[in-house]
């Protein structure tokens, strides 16, 4: 569509204001990070990025993220099947408390899963028995980051559940084709891009979260220590450079994956409509 | 994102029944005992991690009885950061209104260079981790900040202090209704914007009559959600508040502050507060899917 066709108005005033809001709220304060850390040198820089505390937080923070992106995604897809193919009592109310994590405050989910999850809460109780420890281990904090993620997987595999054609099946089924044989060579393929992309989507949400894992954490260095709360420490100790060395780092990797991500959507989008 | 769920809905939501009954009568189901399982599974699932958690929040508030919840909610510390809570969320959701609508009328109407990577700049708030969001307003704000020292000058404090946590507040829901009204505003496409000007109508009367109530349900969507997020963000403001008791604390801080003193009744009374909030956004939000899908049918009934 040639530009100088458009006669609606207000394009440089709704551009304008979108570009001079973005950048006073995120550009430039983001900037300010990047810029911080040039006040330290290379060699500075590089020793509180890996100093030993700080990747052993990496390792937990990266770890548990995929672990619960990981649960998620198998569950999500379990949910969202559920959902969609079979009927069952108060699912239309199970289905709108999918998008609690969505809603919750984050520090409440945290004091929640903590007095369930902890050694004399309900659930918690009942896995020390078996002589599972949940609060306060790196575990805790799976079971944190596993709830704040649960309904990217849900809500992006939904959809596409519920678009599929049941004459595919159907096909299939006349075809000789038994029901794992469909579901897993006719369904899952067309599943696999909304499932990765609601695996990636609670992946990045899960490596920057703090609200939620604090409480159930303990906070122990080098055991259950997220890389969030680490810079809140350096920051209490005003040591601003050092927390902001750890915040690029975060930032650098977690734009990689918002880009992959929309890459990802970019190119299934693309593939979609070319096939058809 | 979870935003993307009403847009989806839209052409789907009438045949959703369909392929249910479909897929039940024929040969393409799964036997009776597999989908008992399967659901049992999930409910089992939801349950670990939804529903005990969200019970949890109101018998632990109840747990001393109904007048020690009513004495946490009604401490002033209690009432004055419910009070502060309220007011940025009053500031952060109409602020982000403006824009989301500011965006999505540039970047559905018109076509400009640069238009995707602007898309993706807008969704950046997203990936940020609200601990960062927090400490990037420090390192502008704060007493070392790029503008730290003009501020003491002039007396004027923003971090620590109430306009630190409203800036914290409008980051970390920035792309909400933004995120809702563009791919809406997209798909509507401009033929009634144009009908309306050639028809004699100024910009913002075409904004007003055409435009915004084609897309007030989804603006609607984007404001609940972001309402949600302003009044329960806790990381981001966490960071910019100093946690002063009765000054700078919204709940989720004094959530905090009350379960670190060991004070749990009065921190889950608080916390059910907010868990309360959650439920009902949940309602609105449910209640904003189920019309849009009607006007979806009744669209559809109107074209045939």
């Amino acid at each position: 569509m040639a530009k100088h066709k458009n006669v609606l108005p207000g394009f440089n005033l709704s551009l304008g204001y979108t570009l001079l809001y973005l950048s006073l709220i995120v550009l430039i304060p983001l900037s300010a990070a990047f810029i911080k850390t040039t006040e330290l040198s290379f060699n500075e820089f590089w020793a509180v990025v890996s100093a030993p505390r700080v990747v052993a937080s990496y390792k937990l923070t990266f770890g548990a993220s995929f672990l619960g992106a990981l649960l998620n995604a198998v569950f999500g897809l379990l949910t969202a099947w559920v959902l969609v193919r079979y009927t069952f009592p108060g699912k239309k109310i199970i289905d709108a408390l999918v998008d609690l994590p969505f809603a919750l405050p984050t520090a409440v989910a945290g004091i929640a899963l903590t007095a369930v999850y902890s050694t004399n809460g309900w659930i918690g109780h009942w896995l020390e028995q078996y002589g599972i420890k949940v609060a306060f281990t790196p575990l805790g904090v799976i079971i944190a980051l596993t709830f704040i993620g649960l309904p990217f997987v849900v809500r992006t595999v939904q959809p596409v559940l519920q678009d599929l054609e049941a004459e595919t099946e159907e096909a299939a089924a006349s075809l000789g084709a038994n029901r794992w044989q469909t579901f897993s060579k006719v369904i899952m393929p067309t599943l696999w891009p909304a499932l990765l992309t609601g695996f990636a989507l609670a992946f990045a949400r899960a490596i920057g979260e703090y609200g939620s894992v604090i409480f159930i954490a303990g906070n122990v260095p080098f055991v259950s220590e997220i890389t969030p709360l680490i810079i809140i420490t350096k920051l209490e100790q005003y040591e601003y450079a050092e927390a902001t060395a750890v915040a690029v780092v975060m930032l650098v990797i977690s734009f990689l994956l918002l880009f992959s991500i929309n890459g990802m959507q970019w190119w299934f989008s693309r593939r979609g409509t070319s096939s058809h | 994102m979870s935003t993307s769920a009403t847009a989806a809905n839209l052409p789907t939501s009438q045949y959703s029944n369909y392929h249910t009954k479909v897929a039940r009568s024929r040969a393409t189901s799964e036997p009776v005992w597999i989908r008992w399982s399967l659901v049992v599974i999930t409910l089992l699932f939801l349950s670990l991690f939804l529903f005990v958690p969200l019970i949890a929040v109101f018998t632990e508030a109840l747990r001393k009885g109904f007048d020690t919840y009513i004495i946490a909610l009604v401490d002033p510390d209690a009432l004055s950061s419910i009070k502060l809570t309220l007011i940025a969320a009053a500031i952060a959701v109409p602020l982000n209104l403006v824009f989301g609508v500011a965006a999505a009328w540039a970047i559905a109407k018109f076509e400009f260079k640069g238009k995707s990577i602007l898309i993706t700049l807008i969704d950046l708030p997203f990936a940020v981790s609200p601990v960062i969001a927090g400490l990037i307003y420090v390192l502008i704000f704060g007493l070392q900040g790029w503008v730290g020292s003009t501020l003491v000058d002039h007396d004027i404090k923003v971090i620590f202090a109430v306009p630190g946590i409203v800036l914290a507040t409008i980051f970390v829901t920035f792309p909400f209704v933004a995120r809702e009204l563009i791919p809406l505003m997209q798909a509507q496409g401009k033929d009634e914007e144009e009908a309306g000007l050639v028809l004699g109508a100024s910009g913002w009367q075409i904004l007003w009559r055409i435009t915004l109530p084609n897309v007030k349900w989804g603006l609607l969507y984007g404001v609940i959600l972001t309402n949600a997020r302003a009044m329960g963000e806790f990381g981001a403001v966490s960071v910019v508040s100093g946690h002063i008791r009765g000054m700078t604390n919204t709940m989720p801080l004094h959530v905090e502050i009350l379960y670190n003193e060991y004070n749990y009744a009065a921190a889950f009374a608080v916390a059910s507060l907010l868990a309360l909030l959650a439920l009902v956004t949940l309602a609105l939000k449910t209640f904003v899917e189920w019309r849009v899908a009607q006007n979806a049918i009744s669209n559809e009934n109107s074209y045939n």
